[in-house]
């Protein structure tokens, strides 16, 4: 720890002399949850390109530090590591749901930096395959009509962001009690769409790359897909919640964020990584496997827009009574 | 025949000298990883992943890699449950029952042997239920909505009478503290932590295997201390028996291997469910089915081979839902989802279709590591119980030195180990009042699932309660679960008239 505070001291002097003297050394990556989820796959697959880029020396190291929805990790940041120059973590739409709620006690967003997204992950929302429902408008009429009739399937606690989505749905489709609408939370989008299949619930709310397995083989049904635009490749036919008169957009986005004494250069260095990342031919391809849509934000745009999610996500949770 | 076809190429696409060396590597670390407290499958699997990335495998090596090291530390396991009592991933902890009192009875290399074998039988038949019964399985895993799944979970409780052997409720005790322990954490059908006192830490509830290497690991370490470590006292010549098993063991544990491959492949292939509840479907089934004279918790062989069948067979089954649906199964193959998704191979019901190589690749891979490791494990049975003879007073603290090394290594935080040292002082306080210390466990890891899929029911239902005996199969779990603990209760008190027997059982440990 005191060597590394030692390197980062002798970085702040350097970077003093020069304008553009951070050079990064023994890299890492902070996944805020066991290997295999989203937040690892950021870390793992952005480290993975960043070398094939040449834009760091060496392997970038992933540490998971799970706990706590992402939780512990922030706080291990902002309390023991705040002021490191060689590290950035793993954030998305959950970290922001996360600090809006105040599920990070004694936590905010203003502790760390935020450096840039990489991609964002549209919500969709589908029924099975022989459902009656054909069009968002349909579902959330029987929502009105008969709210228990409906239950809905997403892989986030309540409160979380695939259960967000929904009530913001629902609330632009002018249900006037948002908390009639009956969700049940499952581990992971995977389980939730599996029971979506077996019939134990209506509708599923989840992440494009999550349903897309089940979109090819044709089990289910997207009746709307939570972006401005239409998605390209296999979700081109499936129409947007805006389309069909329900003015939604749910991204569940993918970035970074940096310890908030990270130096100006070293920050400013990582912002450029990470665009650099992002407007590589590698992460396009990336990006189009695993179902990312594009969302181009770095720096104090990405900062701004991190803000103003957490404010609307602050919003609708004491709407439906998750934070007083 | 097209199967057979398929898992012809499949071979061809495994049957690599560079592959064969991965799969050989992966079986002998996944072994030692399963082997050591606190490192289990799916931490071997991710501490893994970077390294296949590294070395740059494609797709089908690194798969194969990956799933030698998950087989391996599935025959791992148990190797630590017999040889110390502590297991070494949760799906070994049923293997503590019979396989330590049978290391403690001098037959340390018949209980390896035949868990071995047991490993071996239960993975091989569950790979063959892999290739000929996935896309029908699916339909099974398709069957159990929350309700179901609630049923099934208590089926499991009832039947955990029958894992303890003297005292029921110092059992039944054991079991509400587990569950008690599943209620830490944020409650995900309403986003509210639960007995988490603001400490971001306890958001994700206590993670089972801190819970498992503090309860087993070092609570055995507590109990050496306070039996005046260091005098030497204990250093009595140990027997370590025969590192070949008598055919007549064998014999008598096939049935055993047999029912519980079934009732194991079954449990894996459910989301959810997974190894841990399979080998404990398996251990109690077998108890109820064939223990007659009481041997079950003191030794017996079929208490040792039922378990082991079972979690390696439910580790076969994981992978139906995992390849089939793109759902893992248990924690291991969330993480092998994830290097899939990695490798840009999406699973789901296209993938037999989509990418064939890699499927029957995988399938062949898992045939070529299971023999290896059936190779591997019989003649290193007897360097394994060479564990045995290395005194106490060096094996204690190696014991302490791992489990910390391991917990750390899995979330590096601090905060686990703490966590982990009061359930030490918790497991050896508990072993004091003679209180089993699996039910706990099985509590923790059954408890927090059946809540879930309770509250899930009750959510999609209204509050309902009928609706939770709505369909046939949710009628018939019950009609089980009932028969399984009322049943004992009645004819227990004709078949089982020796209970004054146990007593002999005293200084043996209650787990």
């Amino acid at each position: 720890m005191k060597k590394l505070l030692g390197l980062a001291a002798v970085f702040t002097l350097a970077s003093s002399l020069s304008a553009f003297a951070f050079e990064p050394n023994n890299t890492e990556c902070i996944a805020p949850a066991n290997p295999g989820g989203g937040w690892d796959f950021t870390c793992r697959q952005v480290g993975k390109t960043l070398q094939d880029l040449d834009l760091v020396p060496g392997t970038m190291q992933v540490s998971n530090i799970a706990g706590g929805g992402g939780g512990v990790a922030f706080a291990e940041v902002v309390g023991k590591r705040n002021s490191e120059n060689n590290l950035i973590v793993a954030a998305s739409s959950a970290t922001a749901t996360r600090l809006a709620q105040g599920a990070f006690p004694g936590n905010t967003m203003d502790q760390v930096r935020w450096i840039g997204s990489v991609g964002a992950d549209y919500g969709v929302i589908a029924v099975a395959k022989d459902s009656p429902i054909n069009t968002l408008p349909e579902l959330m009429e029987k929502i009105k009509t008969d709210p228990s009739s409906v239950s809905v399937a997403g892989g986030s606690a309540v409160g979380g962001w695939d259960h967000l989505k929904v009530l913001i749905a629902a609330s632009k489709a002018g249900v006037e009690d948002v908390r009639q609408v009956k969700y049940v939370a499952f581990d992971g989008g995977g389980e939730a769409v599996t029971q979506l299949l077996a019939g134990s619930v209506q509708a599923f709310t989840g992440d494009a790359s999550e349903a897309k397995g089940f979109v090819d083989s044709g089990d289910i049904k997207v009746i709307a897909v939570l972006a401005p635009e239409r998605l390209e490749g296999d979700f081109s036919s499936f129409p947007t919640a805006r389309e069909q008169g329900i003015d939604v957009i749910g991204a569940n986005w993918r970035g970074f964020y940096a310890p908030g004494e990270m130096s100006d250069e070293a920050y400013d260095y990582w912002v450029n990584a990470v665009s650099k990342v992002y407007a590589s031919d590698e992460w396009k391809e990336i990006m189009a496997q695993n179902g990312l849509a594009p969302l181009d934000l770095q720096g104090d745009e990405f900062q701004a827009f991190v803000k103003e999610s957490i404010d609307s996500i602050t919003d609708l949770s004491k709407q439906i009574g998750i934070v007083k | 025949m097209d199967t057979l076809a398929s898992l012809a190429d499949g071979f061809a696409v495994a049957l690599t000298w560079q592959n064969l060396m991965l799969a050989l590597i992966g079986c002998f670390l996944g072994t030692i990883i399963g082997a050591l407290p606190g490192l289990g499958p799916s931490n071997g699997v991710a501490i893994l992943i970077p390294l296949a990335f590294t070395l740059g495998l494609p797709a089908t090596p690194a798969l194969i890699l990956l799933t030698s090291v998950y087989y391996g530390a599935m025959y791992g396991g148990r190797i630590s449950s017999i040889l110390l009592n502590i297991p070494g991933d949760e799906p070994a902890l049923m293997t503590t029952l019979d396989g330590h009192p049978m290391a403690k009875a001098g037959k340390a290399g018949e209980a390896l042997a035949i868990s071995g074998l047991a490993s071996f039988i239960g993975a091989f038949f569950a790979t063959w239920g892999l290739v000929f019964l996935a896309p029908q399985l699916v339909k099974v895993a398709l069957l159990f909505g929350p309700a179901e799944y609630f049923a099934l979970f208590v089926l499991a409780f009832a039947t955990l009478g029958g894992i303890a052997s003297r005292n029921q409720a110092k059992a039944a005790l054991a079991a509400v503290i587990g569950l008690g322990i599943a209620t830490i954490g944020v409650d995900g059908q309403t986003g509210v932590p639960r007995f988490s006192f603001g400490e971001v830490h306890l958001y994700d509830g206590i993670d089972f295997l801190v819970a498992i290497v503090g309860l087993f690991a070092l609570s055995e370490v507590f109990i050496f201390l306070e039996h005046r470590a260091g005098s030497g006292a204990d250093d009595k010549v140990v027997k370590v028996g025969r590192i070949v098993p008598p055919w007549k063991m064998v014999r008598e544990t096939l049935p055993a291997m047999g029912r519980s491959t079934i009732f194991g492949f079954i449990a894996g292939v459910l989301p959810g469910a997974g190894a841990s509840l399979g080998s404990f479907i398996s251990y109690t089934f077998e108890k109820r089915i064939s223990d007659r004279k009481g041997t079950f918790g003191k030794g017996d062989p079929r208490g040792v081979a039922a378990p082991e069948a079972g979690n390696n067979s439910a580790a076969g089954g994981a992978l139906v839902p995992m390849l089939a649906l793109g759902v893992p199964g248990s924690g291991t193959t969330a993480v092998l989802l994830a290097m899939l998704l990695a490798l840009n191979i999406t699973p789901g019901p296209l993938l037999f279709q989509q990418n064939p190589d890699v499927v029957w690749g995988l399938i062949a891979a898992l045939f070529i590591g299971n023999i290896m490791l059936l190779a591997m494990n019989l003649p290193l049975v007897s360097l394994f119980v060479r564990v045995l003879l290395i005194p106490t007073r060096y094996l204690m603290p190696a014991v302490a030195m791992i489990s910390f090394v391991g917990i750390y290594g899995i979330s590096g935080s601090t905060f686990d180990l703490v966590v982990m040292v009061i359930f030490g002082v918790m497991g050896w306080v508990l072993r004091k009042l003679d209180v089993p210390l699996v039910p706990i466990i099985l509590g923790v890891l059954l408890g927090d699932q059946m809540e879930k899929n309770l509250r899930r029911a009750m959510t999609i239902h209204d509050g309902d309660w009928t609706m939770l005996f709505n369909s046939w199969l949710a009628i018939g779990l019950w009609t089980f679960a009932i028969v399984g603990f009322v049943l004992p209760l009645i004819v227990g008190r004709y078949f089982r008239p020796k209970i004054a027997d146990e007593a002999i059982a005293e200084g043996s440990d209650p787990d």
